[in-house]
């Protein structure tokens, strides 16, 4: 072990804080490579873009799962990965990746994806890091099979290692991922009560420094109401934390071709823009095809960080309608809160009764009695709420449950939308 | 097939993706899709590990298993299963396919289904493959499944 301090000069969430107070969008790519030169070459493009950008590191799936004989395995016959094995290489490994990078202008996040992420937090701690994301439902449900309870042990143990990193002077900084549940079709008012859920677990389990994520949908009005529902359900349960609002770019089926993905992209932008989010996770042109090159995230990088620019200085529209999802998200956080003091107990009996469930989610804890779909203007709907407390909706129909082309139409309606658009742009050149 | 009895109608399927893979709108779709065509779908869910794969699947005995993958190293994880599902006794006649994204490179000469073929998967949808193109297929096979 160096003599190094545990954590870099400025935390992530004061960088964020700080750069919005200037003015400027935080972009970030996603990003993961299994070899630390090639990592470490990712880190560097990122921070030389000319954009306000944080780093990424994003862990493999043999890593995310746990399954570290398989990953060593990988790293040993030097068989690509679709992520950097943190857990697996020698912290000095790692800060050898970061030296001279990841130094006081260039925060870095890791991202992994786990349910169990105790040994990845350690990992990450022991290479001077302390900025990662997740949570113990937005990465138990969609992506695992670790019962729920299982989860928010994990996720208590790793936040504590998180707050026990405070008290040798880190900033540690926790994002929520419980906005980008399923990556698409979940409404907004379950997204945002998710995010706030998590957030509130991370401060009873001791961080003072979060993030609360929410992933674009598909109509942008119904997106700025909901990241401004988002940002004042935060400002009224977080006063005693420091926070902001990361939007997502669409996490769903992305445009095919690149001027539809930069157009959605910028879309993306200017909602964070319009909602005072203060970062932006990127997606990339080749985001429909494979996995994107370094210098396919700088143009992603440097695209979102011109549409917010051009956004910042437009005059200001008029905010979107209320059309409820602000009471809906409310509802709902109400309805877990009153469960149980412990937010983690609180959350799993939610699941358990169904206060709480996530449409199309496969996971045995999840009651998957909800149904959702979007209308024909990509608005999101409910079809089914199973026995979710939402608030009334008096006037509307019955939605319709999709079928398998429903709901692929569904899956790749912003798909369609976007290159559609981009198509009749290059006509009207 | 006894007198007087309603005919069984479908197939037993198995819907699952391997221990890697988080993703399962894939399994959400293929579910749906089976069911319209009149089968009956166990879906296992994400990052299901090779022995709970192996294990439902011989208690299960189904007719078809679909396993879907689209975190690019379905290739790597499919070559790993598949043996093990072979070997059963309970899956002799089980037909197995695999479908999705299966590598990190994006586009794909054919290379990999030939390989998942050898390695003992009975069809291979690549990602260009057409949802109509697994229709067309099951509906060959529970055609040819005695009821």
């Amino acid at each position: 072990m160096t003599a190094r301090p545990a954590s870099p000069p400025v935390p992530f969430g004061q960088f964020v804080t700080r750069a919005q107070a200037r003015g400027h969008l935080v972009v970030q790519p996603r990003m993961g490579m299994s070899r630390p030169e090639r990592m470490r070459e990712g880190l560097r493009a990122t921070r030389g873009a000319a954009a306000t950008t944080v780093g990424t590191i994003t862990v493999d799936s043999y890593t995310r799962t746990g399954d570290a004989v398989a990953a060593r395995r990988a790293v040993a016959q030097g068989v690509a990965l679709n992520g950097y094995p943190i857990t697996t290489y020698d912290p000095a490994v790692t800060r050898q990746v970061l030296r001279d990078v990841a130094d006081d202008g260039f925060p870095v996040q890791v991202r992994h994806g786990s349910a169990r992420p105790e040994k990845i937090v350690t990992a990450l701690l022991a290479a001077g890091l302390d900025a990662t994301e997740g949570g113990p439902v937005s990465y138990c449900l969609p992506y695992s099979r670790v019962p729920l309870n299982v989860a928010v042990a994990g996720w208590e143990r790793s936040c504590a290692l998180l707050a026990e990193a405070q008290q040798t002077g880190a900033r540690p900084h926790l994002e929520t991922f419980g906005g980008c549940m399923m990556g698409q079709l979940c409404p907004p008012g379950l997204l945002i009560a998710l995010s706030v859920l998590e957030a509130l677990f991370f401060r009873q389990h001791g961080l003072r420094s979060v993030s609360l994520s929410y992933a674009q949908q598909a109509n942008a009005r119904q997106d700025e109401e909901s990241v401004t529902a988002l940002s004042r359900l935060a400002a009224a349960l977080l006063p005693d934390i420091e926070w902001h609002i990361v939007v997502y770019a669409h996490m769903g089926m992305y445009p095919l071709t690149p001027e539809g993905a930069r157009l959605l992209l910028r879309e993306a932008a200017r909602l964070a823009v319009r909602t005072g989010a203060a970062r932006l996770i990127v997606k990339t042109t080749a985001e429909a095809h494979r996995i994107p090159t370094v210098a396919e995230n700088v143009r992603a990088l440097e695209t979102a960080a011109g549409a917010a620019a051009a956004e910042a200085s437009a005059p200001r529209a008029a905010g979107a309608p209320d059309t409820g999802i602000h009471a809906e998200a409310s509802a709902l956080i109400d309805a877990v809160l009153g469960l149980d003091r412990d937010i983690g107990r609180a959350l799993v009996t939610a699941f358990a009764r169904g206060y709480l469930d996530v449409p199309f989610c496969l996971h045995p804890d999840n009651a998957g009695r909800a149904r959702s779909g979007l209308d024909a203007e990509g608005r999101l709907y409910w079809s089914a709420a199973g026995a979710m407390p939402l608030p009334g909706r008096p006037g509307r129909g019955r939605n319709p449950i999709l079928g398998s082309d429903g709901l692929m139409a569904a899956l790749s309606y912003v798909q369609r939308t976007f290159d559609r658009r981009a198509r009749a742009e290059t006509a009207a050149r | 097939m006894e007198l007087g009895k309603a005919e069984r109608v479908g197939l037993d399927v198995v819907v699952s993706t391997m221990a890697s893979d988080a993703h399962t709108w894939n399994l959400v779709f293929l579910q749906l899709l089976l069911e319209e065509l009149g089968h009956r779908v166990t879906n296992l869910g994400a990052c299901v590990p090779d022995a709970e794969l192996i294990a439902e699947c011989r208690r299960l005995a189904p007719e078809l298993i679909v396993l879907s993958s689209v975190n690019g190293h379905g290739a790597i994880d499919a070559q790993r299963v598949i043996p093990g599902l072979r070997a059963c006794p309970e899956l002799l006649r089980t037909q197995v396919v695999i479908g999705g994204k299966l590598g990190i490179t994006g586009a794909d000469d054919g290379s990999v289904a030939r390989t998942l073929r050898a390695a003992g998967f009975d069809q291979v949808f690549e990602e260009s493959a057409s949802a109509d193109e697994l229709r067309s297929f099951v509906r060959t096979l529970s055609r040819a499944v005695p009821v």
